[in-house]
């Protein structure tokens, strides 16, 4: 642990650390452009200059400089480092100067202007006047694809987006070209950038070199009202910000969250919004004549109520979709139990999930960032690359810090890193479990939709818990056993138990099968749209949702509900950690918060729901599930019952395993619905048809 | 220097001939396992070489898939280096016109006008019968015989605006021309012949030299404050 002195303040700090790092911990400020946590280390920007004793007689880049590099003085007295001495501060103002020679001053027309990096450095460490009379260079935009705008002017060459789109998303795409004052930022001859971490390069840019084409002149950041909320395109749970302006959802960024998403956002998380304003449901729909005719909630719920009145419990269902939160669901839950239906599944793509094994048995046990810790990772059935993009990247983070081999039985996809791939399906799972042996402190198998969403998924995840078990990954103070959710609500559902009821309740598959035979009379749809809507024979359809989907479509009575942008509710994501999400903007029209729909349609039905708002349900569902109560905390599920999963009986058929997620860009009512989306599903589909060639 | 970017027109295909396959082969094992990618200058070299001394987009890839280096990490060093030309070159000559300072001072400048007036006003265009092509470059490190030019790996030194116009006139005539100083100066000796060590002794054995230590230094003085 070196001693070093910064600005006179003498402080002890980490081996290994650099001078940048070492001034942040003392408290100094350093400007820097190049220079980011999570990527390497660049040294190219010259910004982070600072002056020290004990090493080089000339400004320092503390940024490429380890505090190890500086000797300590001739009476052991430990190196200086300066950020405010006169040197310094004439060595911030002439690579300020040197940045802005060639940068354009058109601040005014630029997407970046109220949240630059330059323009708030060039206030703070710059000087006030230009000596440099020539022309600026002028340098050609690049065609990067439908999400990211450039304007070549203004960069300054941080390759911020080079070591991003390398190091962290996996795609070597991006480069710059030529040399000194034609050095060219560029993706190969102007390709699209493939990954789907690309938007991430937007937030990293310092400069408006890299903006949002679909946020192209949209807003100013400082007429956005920023709320702080949770993604709820996929299971990770990311942490976000939406800024909206007035009722509009503008745009979403990232926020730092270690254990979850770090500071990274798919491009789904991000591009998402313009799906906000389409096909929205705003205000509830009856069927009338074989057609849907705008209602009114009153109406809606009469034609409701006469539907159901006088028929069997048994034959009405409630079949849960992806976008669920913990509340809707449990108010779901309470809805079936009051009037006694038997029949609700939260899990519309029919995994068989917590129906044994107890919590441990459908939750990401290690935690997301238990990655960091893994030695081996086996993926079941699983493209984590499509499924839950930026856990992705962690793993991609792991693979390349060394030592943890990652094997595959699924699809042959492309991970953005290397592995070794045994089998397609059920058959190598088999042959796995045989020869496996316990390798590793620490290894860790990753169970995928894909594998689960079966008729034998029972068979496979139950092969699964014995290679996890084979392995030797379930053990005191280490569970490697991880199921890999898609869906942003699953979890959320199967913690308030929205499962069938044990006597004689049907399965999603079940229900469907039942309306299809007509055996089913009622069937409510809650935002679930990804089940073969078009195969429910005759049933009366109840649809709860935002979107005029595929549910929409064949609903008898649509009630409108709110995005989860527009509520507030908890989403309990892959690993188990609950997260509260913050209202943005409104719903629009006459739609509501589903769970004030669920509580009005009870009370309309006889039997009201027994909370008259969002805390009262909220105590209510915590008495049940208590670990939803602690936002933000994983609870580590107890291991105890975990062996259950192992003793379904049966035979796994020998269907190879395939992701869940054929398009990425689509995978939920509101990616459907936006056209940024269905721009880069289109780009995708011929992107992967020049690869095929 | 300016903007480099690949040609608009670009061949279909690029692969080695048989002989540079096994050179470049035997290239690539020079670097440890894992580290082949050390080899793209020498190869990307060779191949510039094969395709009439300019690198084509297919040439890129080619290196590219061969090293397994990602298309970009290549382009980013062919567009680096002005060794590399990204557009076709004459193929009898692509003349490469020193214009740094000592070049320039000694008369690069008048090199530059006759490349203008007997090849094309612009750097970077063939000729129409396709065999010269000019451009201006840093210092190839022949200050010592400016001002000069190269030729692919020939450098033609001491040049004047009449013995350049003769070169590139001999060389479109396919006659044979005289690498290195086009004055009769042998190499880099001083102009008209040597001034020093010009003693014939020197060269025939006959003197010897005894070497001579010098005087050891004296020791330094007493340091009083030490005791």
């Amino acid at each position: 642990m070196p001693k070093i002195k910064i600005d006179g303040v003498e402080l002890e700090v980490e081996n290994g650390l650099t001078l940048l790092q070492a001034c942040e911990q003392a408290g100094a400020e350093v400007p820097r452009f190049c220079y980011h946590e999570r990527l390497s280390i660049a040294g190219n920007c010259r910004m982070c200059l600072v002056e020290v004793k004990g090493g080089p007689p000339k400004p320092q880049a503390s940024c490429a400089m380890s505090v190890n590099d500086l000797r300590p003085g001739p009476n052991g007295e430990p190196p200086e480092v300066f950020t405010k001495t006169p040197m310094v501060k004439k060595a911030r103002e002439g690579v300020m100067e040197f940045l802005l020679i060639n940068h354009p001053l058109d601040c005014p027309i630029c997407d970046q202007g109220g949240e630059c990096d330059l323009q708030d450095q060039a206030m703070a460490y710059g000087v006030d006047k230009n000596r440099f009379h020539e022309n600026k260079r002028a340098v050609e935009n690049k065609y990067l694809g439908p999400l990211v705008k450039t304007s070549m002017n203004r960069c300054i060459q941080c390759t911020r987006c080079v070591r991003f789109t390398t190091e962290v998303a996996g795609i070597e795409e991006m480069g710059a070209t030529g040399r000194g004052e034609d050095m060219e930022i560029t993706t190969y001859l102007n390709k699209a950038i493939s990954s789907e971490l690309q938007g991430n390069i937007i937030d990293l840019c310092p400069v408006g070199a890299l903006t949002s084409l679909p946020y192209e002149f949209k807003a100013r950041p400082w007429e956005l009202r920023k709320t702080e909320t949770i993604d709820a395109m996929d299971a990770v749970g990311c942490n976000i910000r939406v800024d909206a302006r007035g009722r509009e959802v503008m745009r979403i960024l990232p926020r730092t969250h270690e254990d979850v998403n770090e500071e990274w956002i798919s491009d789904k998380t991000r591009f998402v919004w313009d799906g906000l304003k389409a096909q929205r449901l705003d205000r509830p729909y009856v069927r009338e004549f074989g057609k849907l005719r705008a209602a009114t909630w009153g109406e809606a719920f009469q034609r409701i109520a006469q539907r159901m009145n006088g028929v069997n419990p048994d034959r009405i269902g409630i079949i849960l979709g992806d976008l669920v939160s913990a509340e809707e669901a449990f108010s779901m839950r309470q809805f079936a139990d009051l009037f006694g239906f038997k029949n609700i599944d939260c899990r519309q793509d029919g995994t068989p999930l917590g129906e044994r094994g107890g919590r441990a048995g459908y939750l990401f046990n290690t935690g997301i960032a238990g990655i960091d810790e893994a030695d081996s990772i086996l993926l079941i059935g699983a493209n984590p690359r499509l499924e839950a993009t930026v856990l992705n990247a962690r793993i991609r983070k792991r693979v390349t810090r060394g030592g943890c081999p990652v094997s595959v039985i699924g699809e042959q996809a492309d991970l953005t890193y290397g592995y070794s791939y045994l089998g397609a399906g059920p058959e190598t799972l088999t042959k796995f479990i045989d020869a496996a042996q316990a390798t590793g402190a620490k290894p860790m198998v990753i169970v995928g939709q894909g594998a689960l969403a079966r008729a034998d998924g029972p068979q496979v995840l139950a092969a699964a818990y014995k290679a996890a078990e084979k392995l030797g990954a379930i053990k005191d103070g280490w569970n490697g056993f991880n199921v890999l959710h898609t869906a942003a609500g699953r979890v959320g559902a199967l913690d308030v138990c929205a499962l069938p009821s044990l006597e004689g309740g049907r399965t999603t598959r079940q229900m469907l099968e039942a309306a299809k035979a007509g055996e089913l009379d009622i069937l409510f749809l809650i935002g679930a749209d990804e089940i073969d809507t078009l195969a429910l024979g005759s049933t009366f359809v109840v649809y709860v949702g935002t979107h005029g989907d595929a549910g929409a479509h064949r609903a008898d009575v649509i009630l409108a509900g709110a995005a989860y942008v527009e509520k507030q509710a908890t989403y309990v994501n892959t690993e188990g950690r609950p997260q509260l999400t913050e209202r943005a903007s409104f719903p629009p029209g006459e739609a509501r918060e589903d769970w004030a729909i669920f509580r009005a349609l009870s009370e309309a039905l006889g039997r009201a729901l027994p909370w008259n708002n969002l805390e009262e349900l909220r105590a209510a569902m915590y008495k049940v599930a208590p670990q939803l109560m602690r936002i933000d905390q994983r609870t580590p599920a107890p291991m105890g019952g975990l062996a259950d999963l192992g003793k379904a009986e049966g035979a796994m058929s020998a269907e190879p395993f395939r992701s869940p997620i054929t398009d990425f860009y689509m995978t939920n009512p509101i990616a459907r619905a936006s056209r940024i989306m269905a721009e880069c599903s289109a780009l995708k589909n011929v992107q992967k048809l020049e690869a095929a060639e | 220097m300016s903007v480099r970017r690949l040609h608009p027109v670009q061949p279909g295909s690029f692969a080695f001939n048989a002989e540079n396959l096994a050179w470049a082969k035997a290239k690539i094992a020079q670097y440890p396992a894992g580290k082949e990618a050390s080899a793209v200058i020498p190869l990307l070299w060779r191949a510039q070489e094969q395709n009439g001394n300019w690198v084509t987009k297919p040439a890129i890839e080619y290196v590219a898939n061969m090293l397994g280096m990602a298309y970009i990490r290549v382009l980013e060093v062919a567009t680096f280096y002005t060794m590399f030309q990204l557009q076709p070159v004459g193929k009898v000559a692509h003349i490469q016109v020193c214009g740094t300072t000592p070049c320039m001072l000694r008369g690069a400048e008048d090199l530059k006008k006759v490349c203008q007036h007997k090849i094309h006003r612009e750097q970077h265009h063939v000729t129409e019968d396709g065999k010269f092509s000019w451009e201006e470059v840093e210092c190839l490190g022949a200050c010592v015989n400016a001002p000069m030019v190269q030729i692919f790996k020939d450098t033609y030194e001491d040049l004047t605006p009449a013995s350049l116009e003769k070169l590139i006139d001999d060389l479109a005539a396919g006659r044979k021309v005289k690498v290195g100083p086009q004055t009769g100066r042998h190499m880099a000796s001083p102009e008209g012949g040597p001034t020093s060590l010009t003693d014939p002794a020197l060269y025939d054995g006959q003197r010897t030299f005894t070497r001579v230590e010098p005087p050891p230094p004296p020791p330094p003085p007493a340091d009083e404050t030490k005791k």
